[in-house]
């Protein structure tokens, strides 16, 4: 059944359990890299062809001198307007009927063009399969009415699913109480961002420090179309005025 | 600065050779073409041997990309939709546009390849002979021209896809697409000099031509590096680590001794193979630098 689906994660209720990441990868049969131990809690790094959850440990001062942790549950943003999908050479990346991005595992050739456009560095390489990878945001789970399986696990329900115009609902709720908290800094990341992102982030600290870019760091590869081919083109002209000049010389000899 | 979360595409060696031989190929298709089309009868050697090498050049290219890939054996799936078998064709996309533009490339370069196989005496084949005569004609300047342009763009596009990306580096600039073009231009005029120089039907007048035209082509490629920088800002930093230095010596060597080098009035270099041989290097060490430095 077609409907548009989205994510909400909202930061304040992540606990760092890795829950999200654990479901993800029993239910995708994703083996994962060896465990590394990096800074906080993190022991997967980033997301990519293997982890398509990935929680975020953000450690930071505070104005009292202690250190704050933010963790955050980060994945695919299933963007309206997505990067990945508007350079796949192949069409192997597509919407489906659930307003989601997936990559075809029988279409995509690996030429990894949708890894250098992803802003979010979501997608990765699978050297074993030759694939670009990442969240399908349970499609098959989905084409089954059933939630996918970050969601279901998280114990907090810092991640929540549902239609997307819901979550937005629920995320511009959730916004105004903790703002009546007190909360300053409190903010949504992805109403706006590429067209609208279909997993929405509840923030409290500026996008950047998330490692998302800011409203005016989201932009789309097809941004430097113009001004690229241009570059090339009077670059063309002026070659070709300069070997004209050169090969229409009479030289001795 | 602008912000850049991305990983790198891992676009390593195979890229690196594709870029520097689409560079050839495509500018030595344009050196051929114009030396017929503007110059004297005496140019006509080097115009053959333009079309010999830049048949091999770009016939490489296609097996580059191919073995760069996650899955070789889907190749095709750049052009054809495995799903629907529609064409994929997708202008925004300059892999997209790549891809056909290479495949047309690859058509004319193969014509004008064995036109000059013909004329040289390398085949008497009734198809060759048929091809040569074609191409001898006023159709065969207009293919000529077609491939030249062609050429051209294989020669620059390759700037262009690396900057439609949200990359660091190369999203943050316009200048890289005709950067590459002016390399590719003046790599090919040095290889051709370096070649010619086999060759007893290459006139020394075509070599100084070609020396000239190679210093109009570094003119253009020194403006345009000034330019890459100016518009990295802070950026550029990155590129100019300690670990990228001997590889930017190299683009200045490539480019500065071998103008310094050119005569003004006849256009002859001192030590023609040695400029040659730096602006090769050079022309290789500028892809190098600029695809793994913003990678790593």
């Amino acid at each position: 059944m077609a409907r548009t689906v989205g994510f909400f994660t909202d930061t304040t209720l992540c606990i760092g359990c890795k829950a999200c990441e654990v479901a993800c990868k029993e239910w995708n049969q994703l083996p994962g890299h060896p465990p590394k131990f990096l800074d906080s809690f993190d022991n997967t790094g980033r997301l990519d062809e293997q982890n398509w959850r990935h929680v975020q440990f953000i450690e930071r001062g505070t104005p009292q001198g202690t250190v704050a942790w933010s963790m955050m549950s980060d994945v695919c943003k299933h963007c309206a307007l997505a990067s990945c999908m508007e350079v796949c050479p192949t069409n192997a990346i597509i919407r489906t009927e659930f307003d989601t991005v997936y990559i075809q595992p029988d279409v995509c050739n690996g030429c990894r063009d949708c890894i250098a456009a992803c802003p979010y560095n979501v997608i990765g390489f699978n050297e074993d399969t030759g694939l670009a990878q990442k969240c399908t945001f349970c499609y098959d789970r989905l084409q089954n009415n059933l939630v996918p399986a970050c969601a279901k696990a998280c114990p907090t329900e810092s991640i929540k699913f549902g239609d997307l115009s819901q979550m937005r609902e629920v995320a511009g709720t959730r916004l105004k109480v903790l703002q009546a908290q007190g909360v300053a800094n409190a903010q949504l990341y992805g109403e706006k961002e590429y067209g609208g992102l279909h997993a929405l982030f509840l923030l409290t600290d500026k996008p950047e420090a998330y490692k998302l870019p800011n409203a005016e760091n989201a932009v789309l590869p097809s941004r430097n179309n113009v001004r690229a081919y241009l570059g090339s083109a009077v670059t063309a002209v002026l070659g070709l005025v300069g070997a004209v000049i050169a090969f229409r010389q009479r030289g001795e000899g | 600065m602008p912000q850049h979360f991305v990983a790198p595409p891992q676009w390593e060696w195979y890229i690196v050779w594709y870029f520097f031989l689409g560079g050839l190929a495509g500018g030595a298709y344009l050196i051929g073409t114009l030396l017929r089309l503007v110059g004297d009868p005496r140019d006509e050697g080097v115009a053959r041997l333009a079309f010999l090498v830049a048949f091999p050049a770009m016939a490489i290219c296609p097996l580059l990309l191919t073995l760069d890939l996650g899955r070789p054996s889907r190749f095709w799936h750049m052009m054809i939709n495995s799903r629907t078998w529609e064409l994929n064709f997708k202008y925004w996309s300059p892999m997209s546009v790549g891809a056909w533009a290479l495949f047309f490339f690859g058509a004319f370069a193969t014509l004008s390849f064995i036109e000059v196989l013909f004329k040289e005496g390398y085949t008497r084949n009734g198809v060759a002979r048929g091809i040569a005569s074609l191409m001898s004609g006023g159709f065969g300047r207009v293919l000529m021209i077609i491939g030249a342009f062609l050429g051209l763009f294989i020669a620059g596009y390759t700037g262009v896809l690396i900057s439609v990306s949200n990359q660091p580096i190369w999203s943050d600039t316009w200048t890289l697409g005709g950067v590459f073009l002016a390399s590719g231009l003046s790599v090919a005029a040095a290889t051709l000099a370096l070649l010619a120089r086999g060759r007893s039907d290459a006139a020394a007048s075509t070599q100084g031509k070609l020396s000239r035209a190679d210093a109009y082509f570094i003119v253009l490629e020194l403006i345009l590096l000034v330019a890459f920088f100016a518009t990295l800002g802070a950026l550029a930093s990155r590129l100019l680590a300690p670990r990228w230095l001997a590889l930017w010596a190299l683009v200045v060597v490539g480019t500065v001794i071998p103008l310094a080098m050119t005569r003004a009035g006849s256009g002859h270099r001192r030590e023609p193979v040695l400029a040659a041989f730096l602006v090769l290097l050079g022309g290789l060490a500028l892809r190098i630098v600029v695809i793994f430095g913003a990678q790593m």
